[in-house]
């Protein structure tokens, strides 16, 4: 997908110019307040562009702040705990200043949120039906029976067996892939044209998470909604990403279109993570990991955060931290934030 | 790899094995009290599995979750007893032993559990957390050697022996899971079973912990029985695959043979499933999405258990439960299935 | 396959460099630490424990400090000086006697606790570790034992001595007070039964015994050391309450609740009587469970 051209697509914008793209965060940070008032910033200025019927893959270990960016983003952080920054702009529209009654009726109408954990996302003492139904109503304001033959047909959507006789079953009677395609159900009830997915199938068993992302994908094509997919897993993301970012102790490392990422990464935070990831194909030999351990939130290295792991460590590495630049071969889908970018130019 | 050409071991070892199952059935009892009315049900959650482990050599267990991995793992370490079947470690029956000498047996097989933030007592220090087995088998080692020892284990799985008076929360999930790899080697163990050693780390941190098992295998000859649901980390580490679903193996045989040429119609799906490193292999034609759950070991289906997912099944599938080819009929493997790829 | 040899520098190259970025978790005293209302409470319950323990030191700050030294000319009096608090019925100086109370009250509080918290270690240790039956038993007792109304109780088996003294009134407290504290150790020690870190020290061999002392003692001693604390304060709220109803400590010894129950006929013309002691009483009470339920609070995960 050519991602450096707006798109124009059939689906008319709420109220903004045609050119503002679907989601654009730009320097969002997130300070989390510890009870003394003390603030550690575990987001330190992301910025992203998500356009309309992609999907961008957010890929970090634990600790990179990729799923608080994704709830910050959503407006889902307390503000008794965090404290959010930078802008996260909807078709123009800033979320992150909106009142909080706009942001409501923007969320899970324009953006909707699937996440990891099923089980305590949904109400266990109500029906899963009446929790489907009861978004809709909320939203739409249609009559019962309405919502509720909405609901029925949601749940057949997302490939629930039975579904007028399971809509009236409870959380606990779903197996974990089931409750996940209830979340998916309940997050595309009312089209939103951005799908954020937190680690949608961490959860599940791997026959069980190819289900659900084959789901997700015939959804998004369906819907022709963007989907934010928030993972760990290298592979996850190259089976369905069209785009790429990778994050390290909340920044966003490096960001490129699918195939150039994995063909030629040029951070080499990216490229350790490839070759230390285990594969079913190629050498069984010893992996090549990546020394040390992530840094933690409160001690971060001055300069670039990947330093004390890198391999290919300079000079400035270690005073200057690097910002997210257009980077060879392939600028200006191509950014990278490293003083000292791998050679790119011949294949891996 | 060549049918012909017989390149290792054979799958069964002459003489005797070092850590052997034989017919392993574990049946547990779940859902109401002992006068309730409510009926109880039998949960299958082993139901006849044999397995050998050589010397030297790493079994790995694949299976998702429900399949019985973790009895199994509870068994083969005698912390369970099983309804019927036997474990054998260098052919000696450890539950048939007198508690005392079962005690003092265990130091030849030794657990690496799945959860490095629960397996490690708070309260301890990672010096007295590798010290612990030796506290227990105190004829072992004098006390004075003790501390010595451990420190040198820390060294070996590469943590500072300067900070052996740090307490678990001050480890990284990476570096507790070396101390638990530190207290398995304290006993100079033979065999150690690992549960998921690897699943609660992240990407580059387990690329450190799967090359430091490596490492400790080829210093110490040590035999491993590695269980987990990642496919791709067990091809990294294994020698020989088992492949679990619903209590029993479905199909056995050496590393290579499974991955690149997978008989169970399970097999193929969950090599299948696993999502590949690489957007070239997006959209290739034979990936196979099973369609439902796994089912319920409380009621697991006749004859074949995997025939309510199964695209090959007919009606022996449900009728009869098929049994393990012999070895050398679909090249050097077993494998549980009426209709096996060749 | 060269590579043989064990390399700790390559396996432990996260050895070196970035480990001391890794940043640790706070611990719970590092928590409690930055907590005022823990350092408060925590230095108040400590100079309650000089007040119980040498009651002299305090005692002689405005008068003679002697409690046992009366004239019934002064009897009921408001305070003076010299006497802040005033006299007594007996004309004792209140300030001595209210100081001098500390003792009793606390002495009860801390004996009937510690000799619940005994019992209630071996029980629930035993139940929580032993077989099925045992366990049953165990709960099955508690259940009579909660069974019964803590303060009836208490006025049915006390009435039955003739003298009661400090140790005889923290006796009967503590029988009644042991069951809660068993249940406490019971839910404990069975979640730490079920840790990884046990059943790894069962698959190393481990004795039952090595087991007990090395795991489940320490990390199940925690809560019902919390709840051992605001139990002191109940206790002293309940002997105080006895002894006010007449079942309680008797004169010669000096409590709080034996002053409050002298001012119970007299409290409308002479209030002072009421307030001093039962301001001590409060504070003390108050003092305590604030202290139980901060270090709990602390201590619990889901609070912080």
């Amino acid at each position: 997908m050519d991602h450096t051209t707006n798109h124009t697509t059939a689906k008319a914008p709420l109220n903004d110019p045609l050119d503002a793209p679907l989601l654009d965060v730009q320097d969002l940070t997130v300070d989390v307040l510890s009870r003394s008032g003390a603030a550690q910033r575990v987001v330190h200025g992301v910025s992203f562009t998500l356009h309309e019927e992609e999907t961008l893959a957010l890929i970090g270990e634990s600790g990179s702040g990729k799923s608080i960016s994704a709830m910050a983003v959503m407006g889902l952080l307390p503000a008794t705990t965090a404290r959010v920054g930078g802008s996260a702009r909807h078709r123009g529209t800033d979320l992150l200043t909106l009142p909080e009654d706009q942001f409501r009726a923007l969320r899970g109408r324009r953006i909707a949120m699937v996440f990891q954990d099923a089980l305590s996302a949904l109400n266990p003492t109500l029906t899963v039906g009446f929790q489907i139904a009861e978004t809709i109503r909320a939203h739409e304001g249609v009559g019962r029976r309405e919502a509720r033959a909405r609901a029925v047909e949601l749940m057949a959507r997302v490939r629930i067996p039975d579904p007028a006789l399971r809509y009236r079953d409870h959380p606990h009677q779903f197996s974990g892939g089931m409750r996940q395609r209830i979340m998916i159900a309940m997050a595309v009830a009312l089209s939103p044209d951005v799908l954020i997915a937190d680690e949608p199938t961490t959860a599940l068993d791997v026959t069980v998470q190819a289900q659900i992302m084959e789901l997700l994908a015939e959804l998004r094509e369906e819907t022709g909604s963007a989907l934010l997919l928030i993972t760990h897993d290298l592979g996850l993301a190259a089976g369905t990403a069209d785009r790429v970012a990778i994050m390290y102790a909340g920044r966003i490392l490096e960001q490129a279109p699918v195939q150039e990422l994995y063909d030629r990464p040029a951070h080499p935070y990216t490229r350790g993570l490839l070759a230390a990831v285990p594969r079913l194909a190629g050498d069984t030999d010893d992996l090549t990991p990546i020394p040390g351990t992530p840094p933690g939130p409160g001690l971060l290295p001055a300069g670039c955060a990947f330093h004390p792991r890198c391999p290919d460590v300079g000079e400035r590495c270690a005073t200057q931290e690097p910002m997210l630049l257009p980077a060879l071969p392939d600028p200006p889908a191509r950014l990278v934030a490293c003083h000292y970018p791998l050679e790119v130019s011949g294949a891996r | 790899m060549p049918d012909d050409v017989p390149t290792g071991a054979p799958l069964v070892e002459t003489g005797v094995p070092l850590l052997e199952a034989r017919g392993l059935v574990k049946h547990y009892r779940s859902g109401g009290l002992p006068l309730g009315g409510r009926r109880r049900a039998t949960v299958k959650a082993v139901d006849g599995v044999d397995l050998t482990l050589r010397r030297g050599s790493t079994l790995g267990l694949v299976g998702e979750s429900g399949c019985g991995k973790s009895t199994l793992t509870r068994l083969l370490m005698a912390l369970d007893r099983p309804t019927s079947g036997t474990v054998l470690v260098e052919g000696r029956d450890l539950l048939a032993l007198p508690s005392a000498e079962l005690r003092r047996r265990r130091r030849d097989i030794q657990l690496v559990m799945q959860d490095p933030y629960t397996s490690l007592d708070p309260r301890m220090t990672a010096l007295e957390i590798v010290r612990e087995p030796l506290d227990i088998h105190r004829d072992l080692m004098p006390k004075k050697e003790r501390a010595s020892w451990a420190h040198e284990l820390l060294h070996m799985v590469g943590l500072d022996p300067g900070h052996a008076h740090r307490h678990p929360h001050q480890f990284s999930g990476g570096q507790r899971q070396r101390l638990g790899i530190a207290r398995a080697l304290a006993l100079r163990p033979k065999i150690l079973v690992c549960d998921e050693p690897v699943s609660a780390l992240d990407v580059s941190v387990q690329a450190q912990v799967i090359n430091l098992f490596k490492e400790l295998q080829r210093e110490f000859g040590l035999s491993y029985v590695f269980i987990a649901h990642d496919l791709a980390v067990v091809r990294h580490v294994a020698d020989e695959v088992a492949v679990m679903y619903l209590g029993r193996i479905v199909e056995h045989g050496d590393r290579d043979t499974v991955y690149s040429r997978p008989a169970h119609p399970y097999t193929r799906a969950l090599l299948s499933a696993v999502p590949d490193p690489d957007p070239r292999g997006r959209g290739a034609t034979g990936r196979i999405v099973l369609q439902g759950d796994p089912p319920s070991p409380t009621r697991p289906p006749t004859g074949c258990a995997f025939h309510t997912r199964c695209w090959k099944s007919e009606e022996i599938c449900v009728d009869q439960q098929p049994v393990p080819t012999p070895e050398s009929a679909v090249g050097r493997r077993q494998v549980s299935c009426h209709f096996p790829e060749n | 396959m060269t590579d043989a040899a064990l390399s700790p520098e390559k396996l432990g190259a996260q050895g070196t460099s970035t480990e001391a970025s890794y940043q640790a978790p706070q611990g719970t005293w590092h928590e409690l630490r930055r907590r005022p209302v823990f350092l408060l409470t925590g230095g108040c319950a400590l100079l309650l424990l000089l007040l119980a323990a040498a009651p002299g030191l305090f005692a002689g700050w405005f008068g003679h400090g002697d409690p046992t030294v009366c004239e019934l000319g002064h009897s009921a009096e408001g305070p003076a000086p010299g006497h802040p608090f005033g006299y007594d019925v007996q004309g004792c100086d209140l300030y001595a006697n209210v100081i001098h109370g500390a003792g009793a009250s606390l002495g009860v509080g801390l004996l009937a606790t510690g000799l619940g918290l005994a019992v209630a270690l071996v029980l629930g240790c035993l139940a929580g570790m032993a077989g099925r039956i045992v366990d049953s038993v165990i709960a099955r007792i508690t259940d009579v034992f909660l069974g019964f109304p803590f303060l009836l109780g208490a006025i049915v088996v006390l009435n039955s001595f003739t003298t009661r003294d400090v140790p005889t009134v923290a006796g009967v407290l503590a029988l009644f007070g042991w069951p809660t504290m068993t249940r406490v150790v019971r839910a404990s020690v069975r979640s730490v039964r079920e840790a990884d870190y046990v059943v790894m020290a069962r698959s190393l061999g481990a004795s039952q015994w090595f087991i007990v002392r090395r795991h489940v003692l320490p990390n199940a001693l925690t809560p019902v050391l919390v709840l051992a604390t605001i139990t002191v304060g109940g206790v002293i709220v309940a002997e105080a309450a006895l002894t006010f109803l007449g079942v309680g400590l008797q004169p010669p010894s000096i409590s709080w609740g034996l002053q409050l129950a002298g001012a119970q006929n007299s409290f409308q013309t002479h209030p002072h009587l009421l307030i001093f002691p039962g301001l001590f009483l409060s504070f003390t009470v108050f003092v305590l469970i604030t202290f139980g339920d901060t270090v709990r609070d602390a201590l619990d995960p889901r609070g912080r």
